[in-house]
């Protein structure tokens, strides 16, 4: 992976002491060259926005704008609150790693703020340059597609906001406008497409998946020799197993896979997937269409009543659990026909961290004695859902499998780890390859942190329960000096430190 | 100051009811988030009362800005002594603090305006308005010290105007131009209050990030459910901590 940057690297800067990650100076305009390729007519009209900029785009633009704000409190209070206090100014890992002012969360809002203000405050009606309001004009519009992909909703800045100001929200409502217009983002609206086609967001078609699953049974009897199962639309199982799709072949996710699988197999919990819902992100999340994640979501309900199933469990993924966590059964419930004794739905970390604490699986923390690992905390995990029914069991729950699965187990410096925690620089539909300059600069924090512990105690890999946080590091880890292979699925660390018994 | 007092009443009733009635669809809350309503309630008090997230994120701003809002709450509380006849036993028991609170709004407004001309993160957000506002908010502080040192205000003088105001028979208000400066800062402000971002203050009450509960996998909140995740503990609007 020999990868020469085309822009200029941000340096480490000081090493974290503390979890003090370094400030930039403001340099205007540093990141106003990047923007994801617009989608083609197609993508658009796939799901059913305009296929490219409508006549009248800036009127209906600002009635969408008013329509988001009279139909979502969240929107309209975070729209009005702002004092400007300053306190997100440097929490954002885009604006760390490029200094560009319009990538503190406050100037990111404002963006739409300004036109928020100017047609639906009487302020700026009146006074808009004395309390900073603008009309939408077709440089506005241009800067709300540069800068509105460049936030990744990880909402790190929402929590150091006095007034709980996201401005995931604010990115969501903006990219909402700008499809009502026909300005959609290419690799986000072909995802969603793919997904109704197809059923995942790598298009990845049925009997292509089932000759994966089962290359995946051979492989694994190969190796280990246990006949663990990857079953495929099985009626009448326990679990619906619900994924990403990388999880399928793409390094580290697969070997992911495999560990879920084995546990399944050890504790006796007969599984399927299922190929109509054979994709557990929901991209309608990252366009902020309400209508688009249902959508998603409903496919879920579907292939659970179609296959019989008594629980749905997700796999690692950080968006699709935030979506699951808490939009699941407000999307697509009733949820009445699967069994009640167990939380509706559930995480593949929940359901092995129980199975080991009842003693169903042993793990031998041995196994991996040639690892030191890491954890990085996947933003949508850490900050947009739980885990175990217990506050914080986001963090605890996979702390836990970890340090019951390596001996050899080291945090990164607070306030980078936990609800501090960075996010990988590639979320929030920003996963493409034009967005690479931004990926690799936005990821510096992580690197940042990633270098300091790697210093104290010589780590080997980088375990994370994202399957973007696990593209994304693949691809940015060499250019900060790290190994591609560096970033483990926890599943993987847990699949093979487990100890396979006969079953009585 | 009748239709100053008027336009803050309707202005800021009128947003609260506004933001009840607009709907929170979908728990956008941020995590770890307390999974029943008085723990929501204790995250919320820490909020508004002590400033929590603002803590986390800068411990100096917090400091300027927590000093501000305090030494407002305190010094309104010790003006009741001019609206009540005879004047509250534990009103008139605070009145000797009143030179401190008001000093430590001022120090935090400056701290504030400092902060805003000098971080160049800081600098490059802010409006004019945003100047203004804090110029205003000092002005306060500013003419209610100087009138005690500088002049002889006759302060049984203001007590009566202030119950004509409130007995909706205002008297002629006599007194230093101070004074006038004074109460007239305060109508501006009052007046700004429902259209500009001094709506934080029962914004805050409203923040879906801060005021629902952890349960979105218990209950689906597109139905009208008993344990009515999208309430806000609050609403009351009547802001204490600010």
């Amino acid at each position: 992976m020999a990868n020469k940057p085309t822009f200029e690297m941000p340096d480490f800067g000081d090493l974290l002491e503390g979890g003090v990650v370094t400030t930039p100076k403001i340099k205007p305009s540093a990141m106003v060259h990047s923007e994801p390729y617009r989608a083609s007519s197609d993508h658009q009209q796939a799901l059913g926005f305009p296929g490219e900029l409508i006549d009248d785009w800036h009127d209906v633009a600002i009635a969408r704008l008013g329509e988001l704000v009279k139909s979502n409190r969240g929107l309209q209070v975070y729209l009005d609150s702002c004092t400007k206090c300053g306190a997100c100014t440097d929490k954002c890992h885009y604006f760390l790693g490029t200094g560009d002012p319009n990538n503190m969360p406050v100037a990111r809002q404002e963006l739409l703020r300004q036109v928020y203000r100017r047609h639906y405050t009487i302020a700026g009606k009146y006074f808009p340059k004395l309390v900073g309001a603008k009309d939408l004009t077709e440089d506005v519009l241009d800067e709300w597609y540069t800068y509105f992909h460049q936030c990744s909703q990880c909402r790190r800045c929402s929590v150091y906001c006095p007034f709980g100001i996201d401005t995931g929200e604010v990115s969501m409502a903006a990219r909402d406008i700008m499809n009502t217009i026909g300005v959609g983002q290419k690799y986000t609206n072909e995802v969603v497409a793919k997904v109704h086609k197809i059923g995942n967001n790598l298009g990845l078609p049925e009997p292509a998946l089932a000759d994966t699953l089962e290359g995946l049974e051979e492989d694994v009897i190969e190796e280990i020799g246990v006949p663990v199962k990857f079953p495929l639309d099985v009626q009448g199982s326990e679990v619906l197993l619900i994924t990403p799709s990388a999880d399928f072949f793409a390094e580290p996710h697969v070997d992911g896979l495999i560990g879920y699988a084995k546990v399944f197999h050890q504790a006796g919990i007969s599984w399927t997937l299922s190929s109509i819902a054979s994709e557990a992100a929901n991209f309608g999340l990252f366009i902020g269409s309400e209508d688009q994640m249902k959508k998603i979501a409903v496919r879920i309900r579907e292939a659970a009543i179609q296959l019989g199933v008594k629980r749905i469990v997700f796999g690692e993924c950080g968006h699709a659990w935030r979506v699951a966590y808490n939009y699941l059964n407000t999307l697509a419930g009733p949820f009445d026909f699967l069994d009640p004794k167990y939380p509706i739905p559930q995480h593949i970390v929940e359901v092995t961290h129980e199975l080991m604490q009842q003693g169903r699986i042993l793990l031998d923390a041995s196994v991996n004695d040639d690892k030191r690992v890491t954890f990085h905390d996947s933003c949508n995990v850490a900050r947009a859902s739980g885990m175990g029914g217990v506050v914080s069991g986001q963090f605890s729950l996979p702390r836990a499998l970890i340090k019951a699965s390596c001996n050899h187990f080291h945090e990164m410096p607070k306030g980078t780890t936990g609800e501090a925690t960075f996010c990988c620089g590639g979320g929030g539909g920003l996963l493409t390859d034009e967005l690479v300059e931004l990926r690799v600069k936005g990821a510096l924090p992580r690197m940042q942190a990633l270098k300091s512990v790697d210093d104290n105690h010589d780590i080997t890999h980088m375990v994370t329960i994202c399957a973007i946080c696990k593209s994304q590091f693949t691809k940015v880890l060499p250019y900060y000096g790290f190994q591609h292979d560096q970033i483990l699925s926890l599943h993987q660390l847990v699949g093979d430190a487990l100890v396979f018994t006969e079953h009585s | 100051m009748y239709v100053a007092l008027l336009i803050f009443t309707f202005g800021i009733i009128r947003k609260i009811v506004v933001y009840a009635r607009t709907p929170q669809r979908l728990n956008v809350l941020t995590m770890p988030a307390p999974r029943t309503k008085a723990g929501v309630f204790i995250r919320m008090l820490k909020e508004v009362v002590l400033f929590e997230s603002l803590f986390k994120s800068s411990v100096w701003t917090w400091f300027f800005a927590w000093l501000f809002h305090a030494g407002m709450v305190f010094t309104l509380i010790v003006h009741l002594r001019y609206l009540t006849n005879p004047t509250w036993v534990w009103v008139d028991a605070l009145i000797p603090f009143n030179k401190i609170a008001s000093a430590c709004m001022a120090i935090g407004i400056l701290g504030l305006l400092v902060r805003r001309c000098f971080v160049d993160r800081v600098r490059a957000i802010s409006a004019p308005s945003d100047y203004l506002m804090l110029v205003f908010f000092l002005g306060i502080p500013v003419t209610g010290i100087a009138m005690r040192l500088l002049t002889n205000t006759d302060y049984s003088a203001v007590t009566e105007f202030a119950q004509g105001i409130v007995q909706l028979s205002p008297k002629p208000m006599s007194g230093h131009i101070i004074l006038f400066l004074h109460i007239a800062i305060v109508c501006i402000l009052l007046v700004i209050f429902p259209f500009s971002k001094l709506l934080h203050a029962p914004g805050m009450f409203f923040s879906p990030s801060r005021n629902q509960s952890d349960n979105t996998r218990e209950i689906n909140m597109s139905k009208p459910s008993k344990s009515g995740t999208s309430s806000t503990s609050g609403t009351s609007g009547i802001n204490h901590g600010e």
